[in-house]
């Protein structure tokens, strides 16, 4: 049975260990947007010891490149970009303490197990339905690496902003399963 | 000897690639509209339905329908009896393109390969040139979005594998590939060829609406047994389940060598925005 929940990010251990797979999420407060770029930098930092953009304790990341904000919206269409090309670098963030990620499509075994390990989830946002997610941001704001242009991080302020669960923290995976024939 | 200017080729292309990134094309919403009607799975439906809304914003509000506004692909059908005045075709399509993402606030998506700094104007763009008889000028253009890009593939098959292994791959692929390149989706496939030649044919199929049967029924008949064994998989929109994985299939054939059977399988999104000009 799938159940609706409204949370605030950041989130704590509390607000994540009651979802399951399915669960619908709308989501307020304060996220954090990085893509590939981003986090290579981000694992660059924590390797150098150099400050990192945002603190990860409680973080929700959001795969998201948006585009150019016209005059009078805080941001440009925003919706997620494929997330299996960040797998590599999820399971140390969530170690250190990120609560979830956004984005779209499948995560690696990897993923899945740190999910499980740190109590964290992964959300689905709708693919290709940038226009529509934007309006459930309320600002943004470049706080590191603008020179990744579309890439840098941004701190986002979202106000019921529509997610899924995908896979939580006891191992569970939404995506069907395709029926291929023998 | 017709003449047409590159200013007039720049302007067109500027209005189009905006144009093009904020309305989609009415084939492709009738499709998506269609299938919400025959979506079993309540949350295919509700997929489906969010992108109706989504198509019905960004045609009202000016935002581009989805971040991802693509790497500039252009198929352009350059007649022998046309002449291009001022810069060369090709400057001519990139002005364009560079002040229509720029003005119409566009992501700018290319950037190099290793060390990912972006060109700042997404430029370069894929410009593939055809010389047709006749003093036309048709000028395509897609706006391909890298995560279904991503899951396009090509191979070289054995001419005995045929048209079961060319199923076979096709559907291994979109399986693969499951909820990452935004389902419901299209396909574009090559057959036939060369290695370099397939993949071209693949994106080239995309361009033919949906409303608009290939001429050979032969390839209509392909085109839909393809549709209905990827639409049983059951992936369906976003890959949450349901009977819409695909919406259309689109096949290009060419003769190859007789030792070779090339296929390429280039995946569209449902966002699958593009728009042609005469000039």
């Amino acid at each position: 049975m799938s159940r609706e929940y409204s949370l605030q990010a950041p989130l704590r251990d509390e607000d994540v260990i009651h979802l399951k797979i399915g669960d619908r999420v709308l989501l307020s407060g304060i996220i954090y947007t990085a893509r590939d770029a981003a986090h290579k930098k981000i694992v660059q930092a924590l390797e150098t010891g150099a400050e990192l953009p945002f603190p990860l304790k409680g973080a929700v990341i959001y795969y998201v490149g948006p585009s150019p904000a016209p005059a009078g919206r805080p941001i440009g269409s925003a919706g997620p970009t494929t997330s299996y090309r960040m797998d590599s670098y999820t399971p140390r963030l969530h170690s250190l303490g990120v609560k979830a990620t956004i984005g779209k499509g499948k995560r690696s075994q990897e993923v899945k197990d740190a999910l499980v390990r740190h109590n964290a989830v992964y959300f689905g946002a709708t693919g290709g339905a940038g226009a529509l997610l934007s309006q459930r941001i309320v600002s943004s704001k470049i706080i590191a690496f603008e020179d990744l242009g579309p890439e840098a991080v941004r701190e986002l302020v979202v106000r019921d902003f529509p997610l899924l669960v995908v896979n939580d923290a006891f191992g569970g995976e939404l995506y069907a399963r395709p029926n291929l024939p023998d | 000897m017709r003449t047409v200017t590159s200013s007039d080729i720049a302007d067109r292309v500027a209005e189009m690639v905006v144009r093009t990134n904020r309305i989609l094309p009415p084939d492709v919403l009738a499709a998506i509209s269609r299938a919400k009607e025959n979506e079993s799975s309540p949350s295919g439906r509700e997929i489906l339905g969010q992108l109706e809304e989504n198509a019905a914003l960004a045609r009202e509000s000016g935002l581009p329908l989805c971040q991802d506004t693509g790497m500039a692909v252009f198929f352009v059908e350059l007649g022998e009896q046309c002449r291009v005045e001022g810069a060369s075709l090709r400057e001519a399509i990139t002005q364009g393109m560079v002040r229509g993402y720029q003005d119409g606030l566009l992501r700018k998506s290319m950037c190099h390969p290793l060390t990912r700094k972006n060109t700042g104007d997404n430029s370069p763009a894929a410009i593939h040139v055809e010389l047709v008889p006749g003093d036309g000028l048709k000028i395509s253009f897609m706006a391909k979005g890298g995560g279904s890009e991503n899951m396009s593939r090509v191979t070289m098959l054995s001419p005995a594998q045929g048209w079961r292994g060319i199923k076979e791959f096709v559907l291994d692929r979109v399986a693969e590939a499951g909820p990452n390149p935004c389902p419901p989706t299209m396909l574009g496939i090559g057959i036939g060829g060369s290695f370099e030649l397939a993949p071209r044919l693949a994106k080239q199929a995309l361009l033919r609406p949906l409303d608009q049967p290939h001429p050979d029924p032969e390839i209509v008949r392909m085109e839909q047994e393809l549709l209905d064994e990827i639409n049983s998989l059951g992936i369906g929109p976003m890959g949450l389940g349901g009977d819409t994985t695909c919406l259309a299939v689109r096949i290009i054939m060419a003769p190859c060598h007789i030792a070779s059977l090339p296929l390429a399988v280039n995946v569209q999104c449902h966002s699958a925005r593009h728009e042609e000009v005469l000039l």
